[in-house]
């Protein structure tokens, strides 16, 4: 039952969370606007909003320094590509975990939770140097497979917590019908856990996406996805602010979109399944 | 509840994912180990057995180590702190009946999208530059002289920035913790006589607990290995040398693998001690 | 067929026996309810026949084959769950038709099974719907569906209408009993009420602690419970249980005497007591009487129209010939 709220409170409530939210926002809008700009329009004082000349130019800039879909298409390789594969991987161990606990499931879990926390830089090296001796180094598929690893602990944890929601006598009724276990899985598992597999999917492919350490490190040209499209503005170079912000709205507008048309799975994917 | 045919289905289950852990956890780990005794700088051609602990001590007993642990304690902490408080407050205001929720709420997780190289650049170029950045302009407009962010106070815009990052993943599990908080409880304590601030303080935080474990724990996981961010904007300058920013330098910018190897081996134990902590604290928390 | 043996099956879960070793014979055909109060161990006994859990020690004969190590999906038995356990994401005809699928049929077969149940258990109208739209009811029914296609050679049932309001419990309760009647399968059905076990089964057996405490017919276990645990446990209300120096008049640490068995007799009775709280329900009433020197107030059955009031004295007498005594043991005396 909703409580009985005085419209003025109301009106004040909504005051604040639409400033406080359009402040949190606000470095993204402007990054958009500025993009637009020419770049004396993007360092005037006092800055201008909206009352510029809009042009499409740094755009057109961008694309010609380095060409755009060659990394858009890296990056959605490499997220796409190890949130698959991740998905793939931790199903089976989550149904393990979820509906045949041992003694040990919890500190399984929290091992690989911990994975996470082994600072990437400590075996960077090494890593390096394997990639180097194989022949892998900025190769799509060594990417994919760190990235796959990196995420693994996530993607196992969150689908873990969703399979838990599904009651256990559902799959033992599963196994009465006749199912074996690879029936069980894809027949009865799997499509009950479809919103839940949904926001694993979206939150790593957000996060594979975003993964700025392994990407900048292990790639030069060939797998070399938008982060590192983006780094190569990192140094200050004259006016730049306009070209900066065409290339930043071109490396996060795939997931911004994104984020807008799935929001409800990504809103329960967000929350890494810890939270009901 | 299970039975042998499951056990067994079980193991072999999770077989693939605790040996791809495994794998990826053990190797590099050994080779850095191997590594963290040699005498090893590739640059100069130098690859010399038997250091035994001198990287260790040399990287234990440099000034550069001890500050890098307080910097890193200080961003975490930092921005722990400052997302929690203020996804509490956030959540609180967002659970309030207010018009265009669902629109709020996708300005406030929006930063979450964004890549950490793309917001470092545009904190760094667009509002903190000393010149051409937003909050010059705006310090200039109220009179006041424009301040160096990364420069004259930069841990605390790194740990800005990371905090913009972190904010909307806080806030947004805070609010769905909040928004299953049992209503008919609330309205209990309000016919008890308990007021808003005493209904916060007694009903809704400890409701809270469990969340804000779960933000604590996802949080350090990520901010532990923070590294575009101090890339991007000091390059580790200025007392913004994080402990994986300072093994950074150490294996690739000055190509001292040997110390670098140690200097990760000692992160891999604090962070482990962290973990091991965390684990105690939020596994119980947890029941996950 | 449907012929099923227990052999000294034994359940432990780690350092912990929930069922010591326990022998019992299930014959073709028959209606047998497991009844006992809850954590008795009767839900692990049927999973332990379903294969859902693994027996310790001894062994499952089902028609005459061991089935102690076989899986839950090759026993050939059926099974309805507490929760009904429906496929949520599947319509009802998908639901009824997946152990079919399982088994490999053809579509035609499948459909033609399919659209049978649903016209026996009258779900027709509800075939494309998914189990989330509808009642309670109909969930049971989609879940027997699923279990009868099969042509399963036992059906388990654990507690299937513990979750329906008490109008509907006693129309499924007919529909299952019907059903036994038509297909003449075996059922074993696991519940913690009485008046479940003693309406429908062939054959109760009522569970204590793992152990089985007694088998036997409905009326048998109503006129000769073997021992005080039986006696109290089936009958509704329960048996009057009284111990101490009335039950030695007897010869007995015991006695029990059934509600109904206690006569309210005028000017004098074997026991003088006081009306407490009566329960009307028309067709009867109960009183609960509390007599001088006895522990528990007595339950009294009397006719519907009987008035007594809170205070009243009243004179109970005991049918002799029902009189049960059980001796320091809690065992019956003949």
């Amino acid at each position: 039952m909703a409580r009985a709220v005085t419209t003025r409170r109301k009106i004040a409530y909504t005051a604040l969370a639409w400033i406080i939210g359009l402040t949190i926002f606000f470095p993204i809008l402007w990054t958009i606007l500025t993009s637009f700009k020419t770049e004396a329009a993007a360092i005037a004082d006092p800055p201008v909003f909206f009352n510029f000349d809009w042009t499409l130019e740094n755009y057109a800039v961008v694309q010609e320094r380095s060409d755009y879909m060659r990394y858009l298409w890296n990056s959605v390789a490499l997220a796409v590509g190890s949130t698959v594969f991740g998905i793939i991987i931790a199903v089976p161990a989550a149904w393990s975990m979820a509906f045949v606990p041992a003694k040990r499931t919890k500190d399984i879990l929290m091992w690989m939770l911990s994975t996470k926390m082994l600072p990437a830089v400590g075996v960077l090296y090494p890593i390096r140097l394997i990639l180097i001796e194989t022949g892998l180094l900025d190769s799509k598929a060594a990417l994919i497979f760190i990235l796959m690893m990196i995420n693994l602990p996530i993607i196992i944890w969150m689908l873990y917590t969703y399979f838990r929601e599904i009651p256990g006598e559902i799959l033992e009724a599963a196994r009465m019908d006749g199912a074996g276990l690879k029936a069980e899985i894809l027949y009865v598992l799997t499509p009950m856990a479809i919103p839940g597999i949904a926001s694993t999917v979206l939150l790593n492919i957000i996060l594979a996406w975003n993964e700025a350490f392994w990407t900048l490190t292990l790639t030069t040209i060939d797998a070399a996805p938008l982060t590192a499209f983006i780094a190569s503005y990192s140094s200050p170079e004259g006016l730049f602010y306009a070209k900066l912000s065409a290339a930043s709205t071109m490396a996060i507008a795939p997931i911004l979109i994104m984020g807008w048309f799935s929001q409800k799975q990504l809103v329960r994917g967000l929350t890494f399944g810890a939270v009901k | 509840m299970a039975t042998q045919h499951s056990r067994s289905a079980a193991r072999v289950m999770m077989a693939p994912a605790v040996f791809l852990l495994l794998v990826w956890m053990l190797v590099p780990l050994i080779l850095t180990l191997w590594f963290s005794t040699l005498d090893y700088r590739p640059m100069r051609g130098t690859f010399d057995c038997c250091e035994g602990l001198g990287n260790y001590t040399r990287f234990v007993t440099s000034s550069a180590f001890l500050s890098s642990v307080v910097t890193t304690l200080q961003l975490v902490g930092g921005v722990l702190l400052i997302t929690v408080i203020g996804g509490i407050l956030l959540a609180n205001l967002l659970d309030q009946p207010i018009w265009g929720q669902g629109v709020v709420r996708i300005l406030v997780i929006a930063p979450f999208f964004v890549m950490p190289t793309v917001s470092a650049l545009v904190w760094k170029n667009m509002f903190m530059n000393p010149v051409n950045g937003l909050f010059a302009h705006l310090f200039k407009a109220l009179g006041l002289q424009p301040i160096d962010w990364l420069s004259q106070a930069p841990l605390f815009s790194i740990i800005l920035i990371v905090s913009w990052q972190w904010l909307p993943f806080a806030t947004l599990i805070l609010l769905t913790a909040i928004q299953s908080l049992d209503s008919e409880q609330m309205e209990a304590a309000e016919m008890d006589g308990a007021g808003p601030i005493s209904r916060f303080y007694h009903m809704t935080l400890p409701h809270l607990a469990r969340s804000i474990t779960v933000v604590v724990l996802i949080q350090t996981i990520f901010l532990l290995s923070i590294f575009a961010e101090i890339y991007v904007t000091t390059g580790g300058a200025f007392g913004t040398r994080t402990l994986t920013y300072l093994v950074y330098q150490r294996v690739i910018e000055s190509q001292n693998v040997g110390l670098g190897s140690a200097g990760g081996i000692i992160a891999v134990i604090l962070a482990n001690i962290v973990a091991l902590v965390l684990m105690r604290v939020v596994g119980k928390n947890l029941d996950a | 067929m449907g012929r099923i043996t227990l052999d000294k099956v034994r359940k432990a879960f780690g350092d912990v026996e929930v069922i010591p070793p326990l022998d019992l014979r299930i014959e073709d055909g028959e209606f047998v309810v497991f009844v006992g109060p809850s954590g008795c161990g009767k839900s692990t006994l049927l999973r332990l026949i379903a294969g859902l859990e693994d027996v310790t020690d001894g062994e499952i004969r089902i028609d005459g084959t061991d089935a102690t190590r076989l899986s839950p999906s090759k026993r050939g038995l059926a099974m309805v769950f507490q929760s009904y356990a429906l496929y949520p994401h599947m319509s009802v005809r998908k639901n009824i038709a997946f152990p079919l699928k399982m088994a490999g049929l053809s579509q035609d077969q499948i459909d033609a099974k399919v659209d049978g149940a649903a016209k026996v258990l009258n779900l027709d109208s509800y075939l494309d719907r998914r189990p989330g739209q509808l009642s309670g009811g109909q969930r049971q029914r989609v879940a027997i569906g699923r279990a009868i296609v099969r042509e399963p050679s036992a059906f388990l049932f654990d507690e299937p209408l513990s979750n329906l309001d008490a109008a509907l419990r006693v129309g499924m309760r007919l529909e299952i009993s019907e059903l036994h009647k038509r297909l003449a399968t075996t059922m074993i059905y696991v519940t913690h009420d009485q008046v479940e076990a003693m309406t429908m089964a062939d054959k109760i057996v009522v569970l204590n602690a793992g152990r089985i405490e007694q088998v036997g017919s409905p009326l048998d276990l109503y006129r000769a419970p073997r021992n005080v645990f039986v006696a109290g446990f089936i009958g509704s209300p329960k048996m009057n249980l009284i111990t101490g120096p009335e039950a030695a008049k007897h010869n007995a640490q015991t006695i029990g005497i059934r509600p109904e068995h206690l006569a309210v007799t005028d000017g004098s009775g074997t026991w003088t007591g006081k009306v407490g709280v009566s329960e009307h329900l028309g067709s009867d009433t109960f009183f609960h009487v509390t007599v001088e020197g006895f522990e528990t107030p007595l339950t009294v059955r009397a006719g519907g129209e009987v008035s007594l009031h809170y205070g009243d004295t009243i004179h109970l007498t005991p049918d002799p010939a029902q009189l049960h005594r059980f001796d320091a043991q809690g065992l019956r005396i003949a």
